[in-house]
């Protein structure tokens, strides 16, 4: 899968979550899920959830809690896919 | 000194109308909220009728964020998220500008249970080894008190905010705790009412009791009959309802609509003795109850004009009247109805939308007739005469109404509402 099609499916399952919409405007690999588009940590988990029915892959607890930027995302996601 | 307290805004989420205007309209024209339910046939249920508010999802959705909406299971929340933002506005308060908590605005808004279909979602997924699907919405929608943080985040209130569960007097009780925090001073505004769950998982403990009626699937409309001789027992309902309480000065200060004063109340408990039981009252505490609203409300039992009753359609509805007439101690009676007869028991949201219903009726002259009571039971003709149990709508000021809810665990509540 290509890097940019994995950022666009982030994009669109995180979009529902944020409430800093301007946050979505320079959406980069370097957005802060919390600090640039202010989602509620305690939507962090249906963000994973979302993520894992998306792809079709697990997210465990410590991978769950590297995944602070958009990045760190892309990069579990690929990790997981390229393992699967 | 005691503050004084007032009603300055209403919302309800009634099976019979939803919506203050809809409401009145249904109660005035003894419109009836119970319906066939197909889901207790399939599930054999023995009463397979319910009341149940009818809302569609757009109604739905103009209460509630998309990401509010995501997930969201949980019947009580939608009734009383609706009701509490209803009542709100139209006590003419803001809605979401406030950048700080309003200090002075608190919340007691009850229920019984709560996100009852949420939970068994979990229940589903916790069984199959998948707790970690739960998502972050589990906990906040079948917490008890999901409600009032609903409530409190949308209106951003900042005093007391939280939930009171005493069965079927949730509601009643609720409007009491409320105004004892504003007339001590410690609140200018209470928003409180409470709201019940619909659905099998609710209703089912109640099926199995035997306690509702199960000769009425074919004609709903016609199965919740409060003080009649063929009462067979009660309709299960759901719904949710809330009023603004208000601390007088403060709602004259505004300019706001005063629908009438709460003048006091009381709520007690029969302490399962003396014939009291977990499902039963012990009538001595219920004539204390009535007593002592009297007492605090600084009024004689002979100005009450109406009462509007708990009667769920039992066998416990003549010895209902009885103790009222016991504690009134007056040679005739006040008008007296029932709601049920239109929506059934809502069981925790029964005493508030009965609640928003006896104020309604104040504040429209009017009292709304008792629906499927054309067979008075004869224990209850002999306590009070038949003119003041009223079978159709009247067009009659009221001055004074007692409103009484009874619950399971022998609790009982009444307030005294008055016309300013």
């Amino acid at each position: 899968m290509k890097e940019k099609e994995i950022l666009d499916a982030i994009k669109k399952i995180v979009t529902p979550y944020t409430q800093r919409k301007e946050g979505l405007e320079n959406f980069s690999q370097k957005t802060d899920f919390i600090k640039d588009l202010e989602v509620n940590s305690a939507n962090l988990v249906d963000v994973i959830l979302d993520v894992e029915d998306e792809f079709n892959i697990e997210i465990d607890n410590e991978s769950m809690e590297g995944m602070l930027t958009v990045g760190d995302a892309k990069n579990i996601i690929e990790r997981k896919l390229a393992s699967a | 000194m005691k503050k004084r307290v007032v009603i300055t805004g209403m919302g309800v989420v009634a099976p019979n109308g939803v919506g203050l205007a809809n409401f009145e309209d249904a109660i005035r024209k003894s419109a009836s909220g119970i319906r066939f339910e197909e889901e207790l046939e399939r599930l054999n249920f023995s009463c397979q009728i319910a009341g149940k508010p009818q809302l569609s999802e757009e109604k739905i959705a103009e209460y509630f964020t998309s990401l509010q909406l995501r997930g969201l299971n949980s019947s009580g929340i939608v009734y009383g998220v609706i009701a509490g933002t209803d009542a709100w506005q139209d006590a003419g308060l803001k809605i979401g500008d406030n950048e700080q908590p309003d200090w002075d605005c608190g919340i007691v808004f009850g229920t019984g249970i709560l996100g009852v279909d949420k939970f068994r979602e979990a229940i589903h997924l916790i069984d199959a080894g998948k707790t970690r699907r739960l998502g972050s919405t589990s906990v906040m929608q079948t917490m008890a008190s999901g409600i009032s943080a609903y409530l409190g985040g949308i209106l951003g209130c900042g005093n007391q905010v939280t939930t009171n569960s005493s069965a079927c007097t949730t509601g009643t009780e609720a409007l009491l705790m409320g105004f004892e925090r504003i007339a001590a001073g410690k609140a200018k505004r209470m928003l409180v009412g409470s709201c019940s769950d619909h659905g099998p998982y609710v209703w089912g403990g109640f099926d199995a009791m035997r306690i509702l009626p199960s000769k009425y699937n074919k004609n709903p409309t016609e199965a919740s009959r409060p003080m009649s001789a063929s009462a067979a027992g009660l309709v299960p309902g759901s719904g949710a309802g809330a009023l603004v309480l208000e601390e007088y000065e403060s709602a004259k200060e505004r300019g706001a609509k005063i629908y009438a004063e709460v003048l006091g109340g009381a709520v007690n408990s029969g302490g399962q003795r003396g014939g009291g039981s977990m499902t039963a009252a012990n009538s001595e505490a219920v004539i204390r109850c009535i007593k002592e609203a009297i007492h605090f409300s600084n009024i004689s039992s002979e100005e009450i004009d109406v009462i509007n009753g708990h009667l769920t359609a039992t066998t416990k509805d003549a010895l209902e009247i009885e103790n009222w007439k016991k504690a009134l101690k007056r040679s005739d009676f006040p008008y007296i109805n029932s709601l049920k007869g239109m929506t059934g028991h809502c069981l925790a949201a029964s005493g508030s939308i009965e609640c928003v219903a006896s104020v309604l009726q104040m504040d429209k002259n009017f009292i709304f007739g008792n629906v499927n009571c054309e067979d008075l039971k004869p224990e209850i003709a002999n306590l009070v005469s038949e003119e003041k149990i009223p079978r159709k709508t009247l067009e009659i000021p009221t001055n004074i109404l007692a409103k009484s809810s009874f619950g399971f665990g022998d609790v009982n509540s009444v307030v005294i509402f008055k016309k300013i």
